[in-house]
């Protein structure tokens, strides 16, 4: 899934301080799942926000949706209805969901609550791990289904580097080194000379350094 | 090959070549622009070393580059050994700054991945990492050998570069350190030069290693040397450097060595690993890092029996 952190009370409060009426809208997707943006914590925004306004000696008018998901023009257009009636819309989606909010409703303002982080799990309960980097080029089967390129400080194809210490990756203690374990893993199943090969020069092209990307399945294409 | 037999004809590559042990030093460019600084520095290494590593903004923090200190030594007739990493440049850039520092004079190139920018004095920074230190080997290889960008296209004056390549037989997992450095010497290396060694047991049992898997014979292999100043410094490698094996003896030793007295004890140590390594089968030389001590190699070199250096063609 798509893991987020919510913004810090200030930064919200500074974008939304010259509107009276503001909508904010969850999303029953990622955000939902990483605690972050579900109905759940758009309750808990709202009822800080207007705390705060309250203490301010201004007042403030929240409403609040939560839809399947912003990240889908169908469910987007549920909150038509209502979005000319706001100052503004805040969203607590990923990073897909003001910008799918901004083309829908273009004449509105649109804010997010939520920082964008990575793709990842729950690897405990309360602790998101990212596993994916998005990078268009899947090559995980080559280090057992462990992906160096957004689990390695430095993306290394052939690593571990020379500051990879008890496990741990060289920038943190709290970060585990991914070429430790791949060569752990290999070492374990008796394959370590599948480290031996080299790995050519990767093609970010199917990443974002190839510009803005799309994925078109001509079958559904109507 | 270039006509002389040579892959580059550095000073560094010719010691090599003729059977000679090595000895290498480094030095880290200024923090400014401050020419006078770096001359100050490697006049120190002028005569006594065979090239000078330059390193590539170390430890991630920003410093005069790599290509114009290099280059500064050049014209004052000190041969630099180039360092690059892969943090601060894609591979247009890396191609590009190949090419430069030949066109320059610079021979030797040491191939590096560079420390996290989370080390260094702009940790906000965006890192590149385009490819990695093992690609970059291959890539001087390439544009060296087969004349061709990564691309295939052909280079008009190809940079022949004696190739150079870290090992850090320290950091873990140990075991697939070895393997790492044969990776490194397939995909090109020419010399190896080692992260600094403090744990001589462990460097003995790398080293064996490397001679039982033929690596010695396949490329130079140069043991890396950073004399302790104090147990402070030992202390701190020792906990807060990720990849440093500093054995609690060593610690004890420059400790009981007594105050103002421990530089002393640091430079010993150092001293015995050298002449220990000129014995040791599959060292070719010793790469010196007197981390802002560049005044103290001639002595050390001395007290070594390194001096005075061989004369090359």
């Amino acid at each position: 899934m798509i893991v987020a952190d919510r913004k810090s009370l200030n930064e919200i409060q500074e974008m939304i301080k010259d509107y009276k009426k503001i909508l904010l809208v969850g999303c029953k997707g990622c955000v939902t799942v990483c605690n972050v943006g579900g109905m759940k914590e758009v309750q808990v925004l709202a009822s800080i926000l207007k705390i705060a306004r309250n203490k301010e000696g201004r007042e403030l008018h929240i409403e609040e949706r939560t839809i399947e998901r912003q990240c889908d023009f169908e469910y987007v257009e549920q909150l038509r209805a209502d979005s000319e009636k706001f100052d503004a819309i805040l969203s607590m989606a990923c990073g897909v969901g003001p910008q799918f909010l901004a083309e829908a409703f273009p004449a509105q303002k649109i804010y997010p609550a939520v920082n964008t982080k990575f793709f990842g799990g729950a690897t405990q309960h309360g602790i998101w791990e990212e596993r994916c980097a998005g990078c268009g080029t899947c090559v995980i089967h080559f280090y057992d289904s462990l992906c160096p390129i957004a689990r390695c400080a430095k993306s290394l194809q052939h690593g571990p580097c020379g500051g990879s210490a008890n496990g741990k990756c060289e920038i943190s203690n709290e970060v585990d080194c991914i070429w430790d374990i791949i060569v752990r893993k290999k070492m374990e199943q008796g394959r370590l000379e599948d480290l031996r090969t080299y790995r050519g020069f990767k093609d970010w092209r199917s990443a974002r350094d190839g510009g803005p990307r799309k994925s078109i399945r001509k079958e559904l294409v109507q | 090959m270039s006509d002389n037999g040579l892959k580059s004809g550095s000073n560094l590559e010719k010691m090599l070549t003729a059977g000679h042990f090595a000895f290498t030093g480094e030095c880290g460019p200024p923090k400014g622009a401050n020419v006078e600084h770096l001359k100050e520095k490697f006049e120190h290494l002028r005569g006594i070393v065979d090239a000078v590593n330059i390193t590539d903004n170390q430890t991630a923090v920003v410093r005069m580059s790599s290509t114009a200190a290099s280059a500064i030594l050049v014209a004052h007739g000190v041969e630099p050994n180039f360092q690059m990493v892969c943090r601060d440049r894609n591979r247009l850039a890396i191609m590009a700054d190949i090419l430069g520092v030949y066109a320059l004079g610079i021979r030797n190139m040491l191939c590096l991945s560079g420390d996290h920018q989370h080390f260094g004095n702009h940790p906000e920074a965006k890192n590149v990492f385009d490819i990695d230190s093992m690609q970059l080997i291959a890539l001087v290889k390439m544009m060296r050998d087969e004349g061709t960008f990564m691309n295939g296209e052909e280079i008009n004056v190809p940079p022949k570069l004696f190739i150079g390549a870290a090992s850090n037989p320290f950091a873990d997992p140990y075991e697939f350190r070895i393997y790492r450095l044969a990776n490194k010497i397939d995909a090109g290396a020419d010399f190896i030069q080692t992260q600094c060694i403090y744990n001589m047991d462990r460097f003995r049992d790398f080293m064996k290693k490397a001679v039982d898997m033929g690596l010695a014979e396949k490329a130079y292999i140069l043991a890396g040397v950073t004399p302790m100043k104090s147990t402070r410094m030992a202390q701190y490698m020792a906990k807060k450097v990720p990849g440093i094996d500093v054995p609690e003896s060593l610690i004890k030793r420059l400790n009981s060595a007594g105050k103002g007295k421990q530089a002393e004890e640091g430079i010993k140590f150092a001293i015995e690993q050298i002449e220990e390594f000129k014995e040791m089968e599959g060292i070719a030389g010793v790469h010196l890092m007197a981390i802002e001590w560049e005044h103290k190699v001639p002595e050390i070199a001395e007290r070594a029996n390194m001096l005075p250096r061989p004369e090359i063609d």
